[in-house]
């Protein structure tokens, strides 16, 4: 178990913190959202995150990656968590690497994992197919034809479906719609014929997409991993997610958790700092404790994932559950705290607040992790 | 073979020809070994043991050897406890005397004072009470009221204190007394004395889950030599209240101590509550709070492990470890309110047949747990150290 960062590590964070603080502080996600930039993040800064080796962190040397494991991801990811930074780490390089390097074929891992550590290739995982998260709840449907397949159906939640070059579906081949067995995972190129895409606009401003699929032509050679058994293969990708968005939200949560702390002790009422106040402090120290609590999770959690560990389900939903509610607690705390300018558009409380609770929502609630770890738990 | 594994190597052998067979069972609270001039041993062993560790000094394994510790560097002893652990030996000695006063003597006391009181301590020789809290100074310790008055070569003590643990089963005390009235920490001093000493009495007190080792500790015209004075006249706070922090930290490992794994809650539910077709417990909102509660405890554990890490890292004390007592607090009395709930009607039993030992024990432990946010400084306090010395919150004026 590797609770405290190495040397690597750590120059990896001041690296990303420097980075972060330069290239992409809360004011760059505002001009995004101001500007209405229609990809949602900022492609050049992400051309210059994959130089510095982020977009390739996971993916191993002999697809030209940087092979420096999770725990090196999620550095990256709670840096850039605490300025909002949106970009495709979660989307392409946590879900879509994790996809093909978890079952892509040999070809399908030359072809498309050396151009995602470039950053060239965008992937996006359209898997749910309602508004709650329900991972085999899978209607769309692959019907074999010939020696490929023909894709029918709808998803929606799809991170980054609108930028991406290639799709990661969930499709049902067998059994009932929300049978676990039954379900194949395919890579579909996100310009096939019979292909929709319909961008949302989320309150988090982060991008998000509905996406349709009509008749839509598949080669054999498109179906990613064992027909029938993906849910064991989704499972496993969406776990990584679930603690790669965990390492997101907690550095979100500590920078939320800062800037409130320094108002507590800046804005005086009553001739002096708000922070003197009891009942202020003790809600301060609530939120510190949970994030030191949070921050042993997370670190533990993708630990769990580096060393390929079997309860690595249980990390997952144990994590997500956690730094969400510590999320949820302090995203809301830091509107409370501020008073009337917490309230308004100029200042960044509410950013964290909506990002949150989209964060808090994607791949399962806290509530519903707590149900799969009760289950995982055996009871 | 590094400095290190040989030491490893002679532990091992050493512990195996000298830790008794019996001493590596779990043991029950009762089995516990205090020590002191009335020692109790629940066997011969457990005796042997503590002889034996003692003589060698691993009651106090990084004590200097000259107060009879065992002179081992962190790294050593860190090789030591995994070894006693390995082979799930018992703590040969479970003492106030090494956990809070050892510490803070080692800190603070004269070399004439260390050498006496030290080895006794690490032999488990002299069993040691703290005499702090009093009725009118809980929280606000330092509004304590219990009067040292100079008279020829001693003082001369007169006051009360309260939830002085185990005060009549201790030997000796290490207390608390004003020394000065015209100011309030700055008044405290810190003094050593015997319980035996005519005008020492003391009463046990009835808590809400039955008995307990709380006393009252009253002293009236106590004559105590001026050389038992621990540190300068007045400058007492200082050394109280490192005490506290190691007081503070025992308290929160003191379940790790004795090994009493309790029964898993999870089990509690399936017994009590029942199970759906699928193998969930049937009390969905129990489900959700067991888990949440599971959740908690695993994550405390694991910020345990972190902050142990980051301090043989030498990146000093981490700011978590402030949190360690109210958290510690908060998850105990959290998992006996869900024992206790799962249990139903047979959670709230009191007494008689018609309750097993296992749901006395249990209703027994939730009603003591009660004080787990209260003994060793309230978790209200704690928090507001958290706020002053982690968060850099100021007082209020």
């Amino acid at each position: 178990m590797a609770m405290i960062l190495n040397e690597e590590q750590n120059l990896l964070r001041d690296s990303a913190r420097d980075f972060v603080s330069d290239k992409g502080p809360v004011s760059a996600f505002r001009k995004i959202r101001d500007e209405k930039n229609a990809d949602g993040f900022d492609k050049a800064l992400w051309t210059e995150m994959a130089e510095l080796g982020w977009a390739g962190v996971i993916i191993p040397e002999e697809f030209g990656g940087a092979d420096f494991g999770f725990q090196g991801l999620g550095v990256v990811l709670e840096e850039t968590g605490r300025t909002l930074l949106p970009s495709p780490l979660v989307s392409t390089i946590v879900l879509g690497s994790s996809a093909l390097m978890l079952a892509g074929s040999d070809e399908q891992k030359s072809a498309l994992l050396p151009a995602i550590a470039e950053g060239k290739c965008l992937m996006a995982l359209a898997a749910e197919e309602g508004a709650h998260h329900a991972p085999y709840a899978v209607e769309t449907a692959a019907t074999a034809d010939g020696d490929g397949w023909v894709l029918n159906g709808s998803k929606c939640q799809v991170l980054d479906g609108h930028v991406a070059n290639q799709l990661i579906v969930t499709a049902r081949t067998s059994g009932a719609s929300t049978d676990r067995n039954g379900i194949s995972l395919f890579v579909v190129a996100a310009d096939s014929d019979g292909v929709e895409i319909e961008a949302l606009s989320m309150v988090d401003n982060r991008n998000s997409a509905n996406v349709k699929f009509a008749n839509v032509r598949l080669d054999a050679s498109d179906a990613l991993g064992t027909q029938d058994k993906g849910a064991d293969v989704l499972d496993a990708i969406l776990d990584r997610g679930r603690i790669a968005l965990a390492a997101e939200m907690l550095g979100a949560a500590q920078q939320v958790f800062e800037f409130t702390l320094e108002y507590l002790k800046e804005r005086h009422q009553f001739g002096q700092p708000i922070g003197t106040f009891q009942a202020l402090q003790h809600r301060a120290v609530k939120m510190f404790g949970e994030l030191e609590i949070c921050k042993s999770v997370v670190m533990e959690a993708l630990t769990a994932i580096d060393e390929g560990r079997e309860d690595v389900p249980v990390m997952a939903s144990f994590a997500k559950a956690k730094v969400g509610d510590a999320m949820h607690l302090i995203s809301s705390e830091g509107v409370q705290m501020h008073g009337g300018i917490g309230m308004t558009d100029e200042h960044d409380s509410g950013l964290y607040l909506k990002r949150a609770r989209v964060a808090e929502h994607t791949f399962g609630s806290s509530a519903w992790h707590r149900d799969r770890f009760a289950t995982l738990s055996g009871y | 073979m590094s400095d290190l594994d040989q030491f490893r190597q002679e532990t091992r052998e050493w512990l195996e020809a000298n830790c008794p067979a019996s001493m590596r069972e779990p043991m029950s609270e009762s089995e516990i070994v205090w020590g002191g001039r009335n020692a109790e041993f629940p066997n011969p062993d457990s005796k042997l043991w503590l002889e034996r560790m003692g003589e060698r000094g691993w009651t106090a394994p990084v004590w200097p050897t000259k107060y009879g510790g065992g002179g081992l560097s962190k790294d050593q002893n860190m090789v030591l406890q995994s070894e006693l652990k390995r082979i799930n030996a018992r703590p040969a000695l479970f003492s106030f005397g090494l956990w809070m006063l050892g510490p803070a003597l080692l800190e603070f006391a004269s070399e004439e004072q260390k050498l006496k009181f030290l080895p006794q301590i690490v032999r488990g020789e002299i069993r040691w009470c703290q005499g702090y809290s009093e009725p009118g100074a809980g929280s606000d310790l330092a509004g304590l009221q219990t009067r040292a008055v100079p008279d020829g070569d001693d003082y001369v003590i007169n006051g009360q204190k309260v939830w002085t643990s185990y005060a009549d089963e201790a030997d000796w005390i290490f207390c608390l007394v004003r020394t000065d009235t015209s100011v309030k920490h700055e008044g405290i001093s810190f003094i050593l004395f015997d319980m035996a000493t005519e005008g020492v009495e003391t009463r046990p007190i009835k808590l809400i889950s039955g008995s307990s080792p709380f006393c009252e500790t009253f002293f009236t015209d106590v004559r105590v030599p001026q050389s038992h004075l621990v540190g300068e006249l007045n400058a007492g706070w200082t050394i109280a209240k490192r005490l506290l922090q190691h007081e503070r930290t025992s308290i929160s490992n003191f379940g790790a101590v004795t090994g009493s794994e309790p029964v898993p809650l999870e089990y509690v539910a399936r017994n009590y509550v029942g199970l759906t077709k699928d193998g969930k417990i049937s009390d969905a909102s129990l489900r959700d709070r067991i888990a949440a509660h599971r959740m908690e405890d695993l994550g405390f554990q694991l910020t345990l492990k972190r902050v142990a890490m980051e301090a043989t890292q030498g990146s000093g004390p981490s700011a978590a470890s402030s949190l360690f007592k109210s958290y510690g607090a908060k998850i105990n009395q959290d998992r006996c309110e869900l024992t206790v709930e799962a249990m139903g009607a047979q959670g709230l039993g009191w007494a008689g047949d018609a309750f097993s030992e296992n749901e006395i024990s249990a209703t027994r432990q939730w009603l003591r747990s009660k004080g787990n946010s209260i003994e060793g400084g309230t978790s209200e306090i704690n928090t507001n150290v958290v706020a002053k010395q982690v968060l850099g919150l100021r007082d209020h004026q």
